[in-house]
């Protein structure tokens, strides 16, 4: 008997940490520059729009709709090939930022652009969690 | 690149080395056989050259050829940009060559993906699990480069009304040039059903939608252009060149997906060559997918944005079409040995030679090639004439 195959998991840096330390805890958290007021994604020990330094970690509303998406029908690894098809998307929060995540629950298929979505989280590890999305209508 | 620098350099030879299923050499040994192929189309010898531009999948890979080939360059540039690098290596040789620090650049490349099947299931050599990329994008199992260009087409289908008959238009039109290219991988006929009917790899983008999986090697040798004058064949001249760089992998910060910098290196080549848009004869795009080229054909200003449904209809980019491109059929069928860059470059050199038989075009004296790099993360627009 082969094991089980393992997903690729994130492997989080000092920077990162506090993004996946709330996903486990169920909590969807990004920087807000507290020098121009704007959010930002991925993490980075700067704001990328005005360079300051007075980053603060800050939960978002976890609302946004989806920008783009595609279903797959091929899969990059034996673990995501037992979910076929599934989707991925580029959802953009409604406080701004985008990130990745794949559409799950029902209706998942249905996904469209536009289409609004909110957030979960799946646990993939003892320490980790994803942040995925649910479409909302 | 400032407008001085038009024609200060010229493409002097090109070659492919053997192409399609090579399982009995090496990327490196492919790449040597492009490089004095290329030399012999120039008429230099290896002992000529002083520069050396490789890429490949391996590590060091200027060290390697040259050690290979028994050079000793004093100038090597290994930049890794993804498919467009070796089109960037042409504009590195050009600074290089106006700073007098070397004089004959060899550019080359070579892959042997198709035989050591490292690019099967669609997945590339991925990035560590701590980096951005593999902390926010791998887990969640997106196909690169397929995915990211699936997640445009369906931007271009739902913003502009794109079906997927239009992006089919161009993976035939490929084929119809691949059928007059003796080298081409793929030459048997297909048809918009044929290709509407392969499977779905990730919506809404087909297999016949992807461009190939080869082996396959190539190499250009750069001059100044007082060299080029006592060589052997008519030399292709460097009018104009530009590049943009955006992202990596994680294009999260990329606006807008259905613009993305291409525009700029048009308009800069152009402005650098001192021509315009009418005045080019020989267009090569990379495609690596069907969307790829509507998008390119769009941002490069060649048609309105959003109308490259329309305008590649009814075999307009195929022989005797309306806006006839990539004569040698490119990625999508005559052959992808994963970075088409150089590809590009040696079709649009030998339509300017007058060289391409059955798909020669009729008037061929000043060439576009456009390519990104990774998942429209880079781009380079260059225009070559004679």
């Amino acid at each position: 008997m082969s094991e089980a195959p393992a997903r690729p998991l994130p492997q989080p840096t000092d920077l990162t940490r506090p993004y996946w330390q709330a996903a486990a805890e169920g909590e969807l958290h990004m920087q807000h520059c507290g020098a121009c007021g704007r959010w930002q994604f991925y993490p980075r020990p700067f704001c990328i729009h005005c360079e300051a330094e007075a980053l603060q970690w800050r939960a978002v509303s976890g609302l946004g709709r989806i920008y783009t998406y595609t279903v797959n029908h091929r899969a990059p690894n034996a673990f995501m090939k037992a979910r076929l098809p599934y989707v991925v998307a580029i959802v953009e929060l409604d406080e701004g930022p985008r990130l990745m995540a794949n559409i799950q629950g029902e209706g998942a298929l249905d996904a469209a652009i536009g289409k609004r979505v909110k957030v979960l989280f799946e646990p993939v590890s003892d320490e980790l969690a994803l942040p995925q999305f649910a479409l909302l209508e | 690149m400032k407008s001085s620098l038009s024609r200060s350099v010229a493409i002097a030879g090109v070659a492919e080395s053997d192409l399609g299923k090579v399982p009995g050499k090496s990327a490196l040994e492919l790449q040597a056989q492009a490089a004095r192929l290329a030399l012999e189309d120039a008429g230099l010898r290896l002992r000529d050259v002083d520069a050396v531009f490789a890429h490949t999948d391996d590590r060091f890979a200027s060290l390697q050829l040259s050690e290979f080939l028994n050079i000793r360059p004093a100038f090597v540039d290994s930049t890794n940009v993804g498919g467009m690098s070796n089109l960037l290596h042409v504009q590195r040789a050009m600074a290089a060559i106006h700073a007098g620090m070397c004089e004959v650049a060899l550019i080359t490349y070579g892959s042997t993906q198709l035989s050591d099947g490292s690019r099967k299931g669609g997945a590339v050599a991925a990035d560590g699990p701590h980096t951005p990329r593999g902390q926010f994008i791998l887990p969640y199992g997106h196909l690169s480069p397929i995915g990211y260009y699936a997640m445009v087409a369906q931007l271009h289908m739902h913003r502009y009304g794109t079906t997927h008959k239009d992006l089919a238009e161009v993976a035939v039109a490929a084929r119809r040039w691949a059928q007059l290219n003796p080298k081409a991988y793929r030459r048997e006929p297909t048809s918009i059903d044929e290709v509407m009917a392969s499977p779905v790899v990730a919506s809404p983008l087909r297999q016949r939608d992807c461009c190939l999986v080869t082996d396959g090697g190539g190499a250009m040798v750069v001059v100044s252009a007082e060299r080029a004058r006592d060589l052997r064949r008519k030399p292709v001249y460097v009018l104009g060149a530009a590049e943009t760089h955006a992202h990596h992998y994680t294009p999260f910060n990329t606006a807008d997906w259905l613009d993305t910098g291409v525009a700029a290196t048009a308009d800069q080549a152009f402005r650098m060559a001192g021509v315009s848009r009418a005045d080019i004869d020989v267009v090569q795009i990379y495609d690596h997918f069907t969307i790829g080229v509507l998008q390119s054909l769009e941002e490069l200003g060649f048609c309105p944005r959003g109308e490259g449904g329309a305008f590649v209809a009814d075999g307009a980019l195929g022989p005797g079409g309306r806006f006839p491109i990539n004569t040698s059929g490119g990625g999508l069928s005559y052959g992808h040995p994963g970075m088409f860059g150089m590809f590009v470059a040696i079709e649009a050199v030998r339509q300017l030679r007058g060289e391409c038989g059955e798909r020669q075009l009729p008037k061929a004296e000043l060439a576009l090639c456009h390519a990104p790099g990774l998942v429209f993360s880079c781009n380079t627009t260059m225009i070559l004439g004679v």
